[in-house]
């Protein structure tokens, strides 16, 4: 028992040990840096000067950060239930998918950058505008990854189904989704950070009221006032958001395929 | 439950082209009495498959007829629900265990959940899987795989069992293994049985008639009868008779391919 477990601990300390001493000598490189050149903080702010930034502005880099979380989730979610219902209509008839699809590519194409303080301005300012753009982001990869996993059933199962006359929701419900689900996950993958990314981008363009703002909202005002070290701390509270969303997701899919094995 | 009675079928002058022009069956004339075990061998790409999906109803004969128990083959499936099809790839869904795996079929036509469970212990005793039900395709060997197939082709309680190579991607000793378990279980049950190899070995040891087909546009060349009594044990793959009748076959077979 000890054995093991100090072989897992070992095991833990291979996989952890690296990229945490990668950490430690680009800081310190970073830090180095700072001083022999003596760059000011505008420029570069030192890594013990982004600390004292995020400890002084924690709790509006926190509450930020929630509001930003809430309206990835809600686009991320929406995503997801569109996403997949639009998949499963391609999948049904390749009439519809033939006439839709280059217009979600297209979709996906425009840089959302450029469009986003056109959608806020359609959609409404606060938190709907902010979720519509991160909603729009987040879609395509769902929608790509659903519709290619749905068709993708090979012909012996789908003979098995025909050969026990299975009716098409029969066919969808039991062999086609589930087939799906692997395809599904990795469209989650991607959209989870992209929901995120689409929230903050949402965010440069408006704030959810006179009190409430997200990251992307601190990310301008700080850039625009030269606050570089608080610019910082808001650029690594998105990552850090992104990286949660990230593994959340994947923690999910794990546990999932477990059953999907086979195929992975 | 009472299985149902076995199922007749009668191919007459049957011609199928493909779409691209492909002839892959010409002039197929066959008569399989009810409860008979048939099997057919003959060249890769020679339409063997293609007579089994012609037979399941899955496709269409471009011309000439093919009747099961007197109707049009999708006819006789719906209408009868007596057949079952095995493939070479045990085609399970991997997000399922065995257990639901089995049951697959039931489930599709909506059968009450009871009696679902009790024949799908039933049938996986029959393949000796009982202590198997929980597991995922994944966690089985290629044979268990198969034997899963087949589970799920019997919990129907076909009258017509349509098998493609079912053995052909299984190491020997699976494969001899599964010929028996598959004979004794058809001596009980007396479904018809059509069997397509590559193996003449497989095809003389389990059958009752060997047809042998030519290479594409794929004929009857010749109907072999094999009069072996079942139940046939594993000696029988020793004895001089059956090496004769697998010689004889064998020669059906390969003659053409050597002229060409």
């Amino acid at each position: 028992m000890v054995a093991e477990a100090t072989g897992h601990m070992m095991k833990i300390f291979r996989i952890v040990l690296p990229p945490a001493l990668t950490l430690v000598v680009v800081v310190a490189a970073w830090q180095l840096l700072i001083f022999v050149f003596s760059i000011p903080p505008y420029i570069l702010p030192g890594p013990l000067v982004v600390a004292a930034a995020i400890s002084k502005h924690l709790d509006s880099l926190l509450h930020a950060a929630a509001l930003t979380a809430q309206a990835a989730i809600a686009g991320f979610v929406l995503s997801l239930l569109v996403g997949f219902t639009t998949a499963v209509m391609f999948s049904q008839s390749e009439w519809i998918e033939r006439s839709l699809y280059p217009y979600a590519i297209f979709l996906q194409t425009v840089p959302i950058v450029a469009v986003a303080p056109l959608i806020v301005l359609w959609i409404g300012h606060g938190l709907t505008g902010v979720i519509a753009v991160s909603f729009i982001i987040s879609l395509f990869p769902i929608v790509a990854n659903t519709t290619a996993g749905l068709t993708s059933v090979t012909p012996p199962l789908r003979d098995l189904f025909a050969l026990h006359d299975a009716s098409r929701w029969q066919l969808l419900w039991k062999l086609q989704v589930p087939h799906a689900v692997p395809a599904m996950l990795t469209g989650a993958r991607i959209s989870c950070g992209l929901s995120v990314i689409g929230a903050i981008v949402g965010e440069f363009f408006t704030g959810y009221g006179t009190q409430d703002f997200g990251l992307g909202y601190w990310i301008t005002q700080t850039n625009v006032h030269v606050k570089t070290p608080y610019l910082f701390a808001c650029v690594l509270f998105s990552t850090g958001l992104g990286l949660l969303f990230f593994g959340v997701v994947s923690v999910l899919n794990r546990l999932v395929l477990r059953r999907w094995a086979a195929a992975h | 439950m009472e299985p149902k009675a076995a199922t007749t079928i009668v191919a007459r002058d049957v011609d199928m082209t493909f779409d691209g022009g492909v002839e892959a069956l010409a002039h197929v004339n066959v008569a399989i009495d009810a409860g008979s075990f048939v099997s057919i061998v003959g060249p890769s790409g020679c339409g063997k498959s293609t007579f089994l999906r012609l037979v399941s109803g899955l496709i269409q004969a471009s011309s000439g007829s093919i009747e099961v128990d007197g109707a049009e083959p999708s006819e006789a499936r719906r209408l009868r629900r007596h057949l079952s099809y095995v493939l070479q790839d045990a085609t399970l869904l991997d997000w399922r265990p065995v257990a639901t795996n089995v049951a697959l079929p039931l489930e599709l036509r909506g059968t009450a959940q009871s009696e679902v469970d009790q024949r799908v212990e039933a049938c996986l005793q029959l393949v000796g899987l009982q202590d198997m039900a929980h597991l995922y395709p994944h966690q089985l060997s290629g044979g268990m795989r198969m034997r899963v197939s087949i589970a799920r082709a019997l919990v129907t309680e076909p009258g017509l069992l349509l098998m493609d190579e079912p053995f052909g991607a299984l190491d020997e000793i699976s494969r001899q293994r599964l010929n028996h378990d598959l004979l004794a279980l058809w001596c009980q049950r007396q479904w018809t049985c059509i069997f397509v190899t590559h193996s003449v070995q497989e095809a003389v040891f389990l059958s009752q008639q060997v047809m042998v087909m030519t290479p594409r546009p794929g004929q009857i060349r010749a109907v072999h009868d094999v009069d072996f009594p079942y139940p046939r044990s594993r000696s029988l793959r020793t004895d001089p008779a059956f090496g004769r009748l697998v010689a004889r076959v064998s020669e059906d077979l390969v003659s053409e391919d050597l002229q060409s």
